[in-house]
């Protein structure tokens, strides 16, 4: 079991490196460091200067390990347009997407498992049709479509909510939340459901599609011979089996929910890690989307690494095999 | 009145093409302490009887008549509380493959515990106490420490027990085993076997065992019932209905079971079942494209040499080659097949026997030895056209009749493939003749050739296969379980329709099996292999005569005492 | 051979006849009237240079004094502008067809170089194994932690830093189709390998190994048609998926420019006019991309289901 989650780690280490690789790219080749970073006035002895001083004439492989040690400390060098450090800009806008993140992951973890559950248990029942139709049309919308028209039922036509910006945020410090504030709350709201929709729909069909599958399984039908009540199959036995493979899924929805932020951010002006993104994209200021992707990687990987730890705690057949 | 009794039931499974009845019409009963039969080949609604007693019907399958009696009362129209009493607690139940018949997330003991304590109602540590118990009466040694073990920590011989053990829990009334051991290897099936013989005796249990195998039903019911496509056709004690048989179909069924005890020249053309064409009589070979003098080179020695073969399988890569994990498959082989000869090869599953023909016909490379056929060294020949002819020479059978065709090519282009490949024919035309007398040959008709894999059935796909391998006129047929996955009449078309070719054609064979009656009615010699080494060569019938390894000496033991004649 | 020929067609007659995915397909209602909508939408792409009222990109027809004008039902209406017209005076219908058109273009063009990268990629590695597998899917797994919609923003990205302003304009469709692509390949890849590696160890496999073929054509003889099933699921749900992703970028202001407006540009060009009740800028493209992306939702998890033997 430590060999197997060894394993996991040095996997996990080697996906930064290829991500790491992929984002030093990006800065060094793509477009020209220093003209982004001089006036067009600057001379040639100048610019030759600042070459050597900033090591880009250094071999590749050194100037790859002065870039992944800078990475490692969260230092990724001056936005090109706003002539900030990024590793502050990305630590100011953190916490506003990871708050909206968190919100809509609980969101639709909780809601949508129940659902595939119910919608697995109740095959044929007029809510399951509803909630399947449903989630297909949870699927076709687009998130920055469900957004403008939250915006515009909720914002435009009604004028309940707000429908740009966090509202009134608290400083702790460390961490700026929206979630102390009633204005701050009542931002979270639109963006929340906005950004949980989609993954909503798709946790509620893997549910449904592992618990149909578990329930179909030889096991079950003895269960059901052996005088099991249906109950007990369902919520002990099937629901268990189903578990497994629905955490893996959902922990690593749990990272594209970040990454998918960028959408809701966009739409709702969202002052986070994602409106920074797309904003960098439109201004190709490299250094911030380099940054912003080895974040993003890193959490990925994060994750990855709990979710197979956690996979590992709780199938007995991986806990005995994989010790010895 | 009998402990239970089923009444006229007939089991119907609507579909869009009209309802198709499972089971039609069928009574009968079980008293208690007895083990009654029901045996019948794939499609007979055997298992059907089994799930409609214990109201388990898989959907949309329904009773659409009849009744289900325990004890005098009447069960099949209780509501689904009043059948879970039953289901369980009066009726246990146990299935074929052990494998997949316990959680995999929850110990032993839970399962165990956790039915005790449904149905009887016991404190969590008498139920536990209780499940220990169980345990040890099945069989399972240490059941102090392995009631809290996971399912996958017991092999299959022992999760069967761990079933039997769960369905004995409330000591039902009734226990329906449907296929117990078909999914096991012989000697653990003998064992199992004997324990359900034994606990049905000492609780005076009765009980249905469901079964393909008449060897089974030989070894322990009392009585038995035959059905075929979804009708009782004859039921009564077990000796008389194997012996003294009075129906048509149970006549045709029992002779086509292979004479463990003597070598008979063919089987008994089965009669009853449909699709049954064995060569037909107008068909002569010779006048035929398969029969016409093959443009092979004569040569002298044996067909095939196998010589230390040694085969090993990587079965955990590391980073360097030399700390891989290996599997020897094939321990360093050696045999060598006369021409003209039928050479068995038995031995259980794992044994390594598949893997030689594997080697044999290129599937895998040997890690060491060498392979001739025709008295030439295969993996040293590097010219291609070269190799391709002996390739030619040398065709295979395979075993599983549903994955050994392509589903998505038609007849004719499976048969003509190796044809054109080979450029056996002079043009399209030639091609589809030859395809078309192949199909004759084996006994499925030119209307066959448009069709796909899907439209037949097991035994008309393995008629389709031998048609595949004959199309390179091979001189060497290796079939691998050819017949392993058929039904008994069936697979005693396929054995005569597989020795009239080897006969007509002059071919030399190689068949692997692991049932022991099949290799004795089919080869002249026969190799036993038990874990990648061949233990034991000798002439068939002086192996079954007079065997001289302790191998194989406990499987002749084990092999089914079921004899066609009294 | 005449003979032949006509119970070829006979023959081909009854398969269809019997065939189950035809019977439920004639047989479901979402899945036929998904289908219908859906080709409807196709042929109004197809035909919008004949069929739409007036042609948006032409500027000599553009009057401002039309801008901005609401559907035509409503108050201010004007009868040639069903849907009314956007802040230049265009016909919302008329630019929706076009831009229909646009987005159908991409997202057709890139599900099927997708298709075609991932799987040949999935065929080689799961028929060849060893390290060439170990690579390709290292890759795969590498690229499967980044969504979709992140891959293609970020190659979009790195277009728009390498080649000049003018000149990515111009070439904004074919980066977006590219980025799409690129995006989308692991599915299939992975979907491919995974029953290559099922199909591999079958008999029929063997079966042509003893005769002797050679692995390109087992491989693409006998393999490829045996996994093809689920990649023609996979393939429609991502023309959906697609479909999205194009708008997505479209609307983050990376995609398509307001020059060749696919759906996904209207609705951000109207998003702007969002607050001050021009309302149907927006929503009229809206809708259209919802029922586009949900007909061919629809449609494939119909066709989903319906190739799942293990739900009948």
């Amino acid at each position: 079991m430590l060999t197997f989650i060894a394993r996991r780690m040095i996997q996990s280490v080697l996906v930064m490196i290829a991500v790491g690789l992929i984002t030093f790219g990006l800065l060094r080749f793509v477009g020209d460091p220093i003209s982004n970073m001089v006036g067009q006035d600057t001379s040639i002895a100048e610019r030759e200067q600042l070459k050597e001083d900033l090591g880009l004439n250094d071999p590749f492989v050194i100037q790859f390990a002065n870039f992944a040690k800078n990475a490692v400390k969260g230092e990724f060098g001056l936005s090109y347009t706003l002539r900030v450090p990024v590793s502050q800009l990305l630590s100011e806008r953190l916490p506003a997407t990871l708050e909206l993140s968190i919100m809509s992951a609980l969101l639709a973890l909780f809601i949508g498992m129940p659902m595939g559950i119910y919608t697995a248990i109740h095959k044929d029942s007029w809510l399951t049709k509803f909630f399947l139709s449903s989630s297909l049309v949870g699927v076709s919308l687009p998130t920055f479509l469900i957004g403008i028209l939250l915006i515009l039922l909720f914002g435009v036509v009604f004028r309940w909510l707000p429908t740009f910006g966090r509202g009134e945020v608290v400083d702790l410090g460390w961490w700026t939340t929206g979630l102390l504030t009633w204005s701050g709350i009542k931002s979270l709201i639109l963006p929340t459901i906005t950004l949980a929709i989609f993954q909503l729909t798709l946790i509620m069909r893997l549910v449904r599609a592992e618990m149909l599958e578990v329930l179909r399984t030889d096991y079950i039908k003895f269960g059901r011979a052996r005088g099991l009540s249906m109950r007990a199959l369902h919520y002990r036995h099937a629901l268990k089996n189903t578990l497994i493979p629905v955490i893996t899924i959902t922990g690593l929805q749990l990272g594209s929910i970040i990454a998918f932020s960028l959408i809701t951010e966009s739409v709702f002006q969202w002052p986070g890690m994602g409106l920074l993104f797309i904003q960098a994209i439109g201004n190709a200021d490299v250094p911030i989307m380099a940054a912003y992707l080895v974040l993003i990687a890193f959490i990925f990987v994060a994750i990855n690494l709990m979710v197979d730890i956690l996979y590992v705690v709780l199938d007995p057949r991986l806990r005995t095999t994989v010790g010895d | 009145m009998s402990l239970l009794e089923v009444k006229n039931l007939t089991v119907k499974f609507p579909s869009r093409k009209g309802d198709f009845t499972a089971v039609d019409d069928v009574s009968l009963s079980v008293e208690p302490g007895e083990i009654l039969g029901i045996v019948g080949e794939s499609g007979a609604g055997k298992s059907t009887v089994g799930n409609a007693i214990i109201s388990l019907l898989e959907a949309p399958g329904y009773m659409s008549d009849g009744s289900i009696w325990l004890k005098g009362g009447r069960i099949d129209d209780l509501d689904e509380n009043l059948k879970s009493t039953i289901r369980g607690r009066r009726i246990g139940m146990i299935f074929q493959d052990p494998l997949t018949s316990l959680n995999p997330l929850e110990t032993v003991g839970a399962q165990l515990i956790e039915t005790i304590i449904l149905h009887l109602e016991l404190s969590e540590k008498a139920a536990r106490a209780r499940a220990i118990d169980l345990l040890n009466q099945v069989g399972i040694e240490n059941a102090e420490e392995r009631v809290d073990q996971y399912p996958h920590q017991f092999s299959g011989g022992m999760r069967q027990r761990v079933v039997i053990a769960l369905a004995l829990c409330s000591d039902p009334e009734v226990v329906i085993a449907d296929e117990p051991t078909t999914a096991l290897d012989v000697s653990i099936q003998a064992q199992i076997l004997s324990l359900l013989r034994k606990l049905c005796e000492e609780r005076n249990v009765g009980m249905i065992m469901v079964t393909h195998d008449m060897g089974v039903i030989a070894e322990i019911t009392d009585r038995v019932a035959v059905m075929y496509r979804g009708k009782l056709v004859e039921i009564g004690e077990t000796e008389k209905v194997l012996y003294k048989p009075t129906h048509e179909y149970t006549k045709s069924l029992i002779s086509a079971v292979p004479r463990p005890d003597k070598k008979a020249d063919r089987f008994p053309l089965v009669t009853y079942i449909e699709d049954v064409e064995t060569l037909p009589e107008d068909v002569k070979l010779s006048d035929l494209w398969l029969g016409k003098t093959r443009d092979y080179e004569d040569f002298e020695g044996s067909m095939l040499t196998v010589e230390r073969l040694k085969l090993d399988f990587v079965t955990k890569r590391a980073i360097f080659k030399r700390n891989n994990t290996y599997f020897t498959a094939l321990k360093g082989v050696s045999f060598d097949i006369k021409q003209g000869e039928v050479f068995g090869i038995v031995g259980e599953s794992g044994s390594g026997k598949s893997t030689i023909a594997r080697c044999v016909t290129g599937i895998y490379e040997p890690s060491d030895g060498t392979v001739s056929i025709c008295g030439a060294d295969l993996n040293k020949l590097v010219d291609i056209n070269k190799r391709n002819y002996y390739r030619r020479q040398t065709q295979m059978v395979f075993q599983d009749p549903f994955s050994s065709l392509n589903g998505r090519m038609r007849v004719e282009n499976i048969i003509a493939e190796p044809i054109i490949f080979h450029k056996q024919a002079a043009d399209k035309t030639e091609v589809r003749k030859i395809v078309h007398e192949l199909l004759e040959i084996v006994g499925l008709g030119t209307g066959a050739a448009r069709k796909f894999p899907h439209e037949f059935s097991g035994g008309q796909r393995q008629r389709i296969s031998i048609a595949r391998a004959l199309a390179t006129r091979p001189r060497f047929l290796i079939c691998d379980e050819p017949t392993s996955a058929l039904d008994v009449s069936i697979q005693a078309q396929i054995l005569n329709l597989l020795k009239d070719l080897q006969e007509e054609l002059g071919l030399t064979m190689m068949f692997i099996s692991h049932d022991l009656p099949v290799i004795r009615q089919m080869c002249d010699r026969v190799a036993v292999m038990q874990s990648g080494e061949i233990l034991e060569i000798a002439e068939t019938e002086a192996l079954f005569n007079t065997p001289q390894h302790s191998y194989t000496k406990k499987l002749l033991e084990l092999m089914p005492k079921f004899r066609t004649s009294a | 051979m005449q003979e032949d020929n006509i119970s070829w067609a006979q023959d081909m007659r009854r398969r269809i006849a019997d065939n189950d995915i035809w019977y439920s397909f004639t047989h479901t209602p979402i899945a036929y009237i998904s289908a219908i909508i859906g080709l409807s939408l196709i042929a109004l792409a197809i035909f919008a240079p004949f069929i739409a009222p007036q042609n948006p990109f032409d500027l000599a027809s553009l009057d401002l004094f039309d801008a901005s004008l609401p559907p035509s039902w409503l108050d201010q209406g004007d009868q040639r502008f069903l849907l009314g017209t956007d802040d230049q005076g265009r016909g919302i219908l008329s630019t929706i067809f076009f831009g229909l058109r646009i987005s159908l273009f991409v997202g057709f063009t890139s599900v099927f170089l997708s298709l075609l990268i991932g799987v040949s990629l999935g065929l080689i590695s799961g028929y060849v194994g060893g390290r060439v597998d170990a690579v390709i899917m290292r890759i795969a797994d590498v690229q499967l932690s980044f969504p979709a919609i992140l891959i293609a923003l970020l190659i979009d990205g790195v277009f728009r830093t390498v080649v000049s302003k003018d000149l990515h304009e111009d070439l904004a469709l074919y980066v977006v189709i590219f980025a799409i692509a690129v995006s989308g390949w692991v599915q299939y890849a992975r979907t491919v390998r995974s029953s290559v590696m099922t199909e591999k160890i079958k008999e029929y496999v063997q079966a042509g190994q003893v005769i002797g073929l050679g692995s390109a054509r087992i491989m693409i003889k006998h393999i490829l048609p045996n996994v093809l099933g689920p990649v023609f699921v996979i393939g429609t749900l991502h023309l959906a998926l697609a479909i999205i992703i194009e708008a997505t970028l479209s609307f983050l202001g990376v995609g398509l420019p307001p020059t060749t407006p696919s759906l996904g540009t209207l609705i951000r060009i109207g998003n702007e006019y969002l607050f001050s009740g021009e309302w149907w800028i927006t929503i009229f493209p809206g809708l259209t991309l919802i029922i586009l992306s949900l007909s061919v939702n629809l449609f494939g998890d119909w066709l989903r289901d319906a190739l799942n033997p293990k739900l009948q």
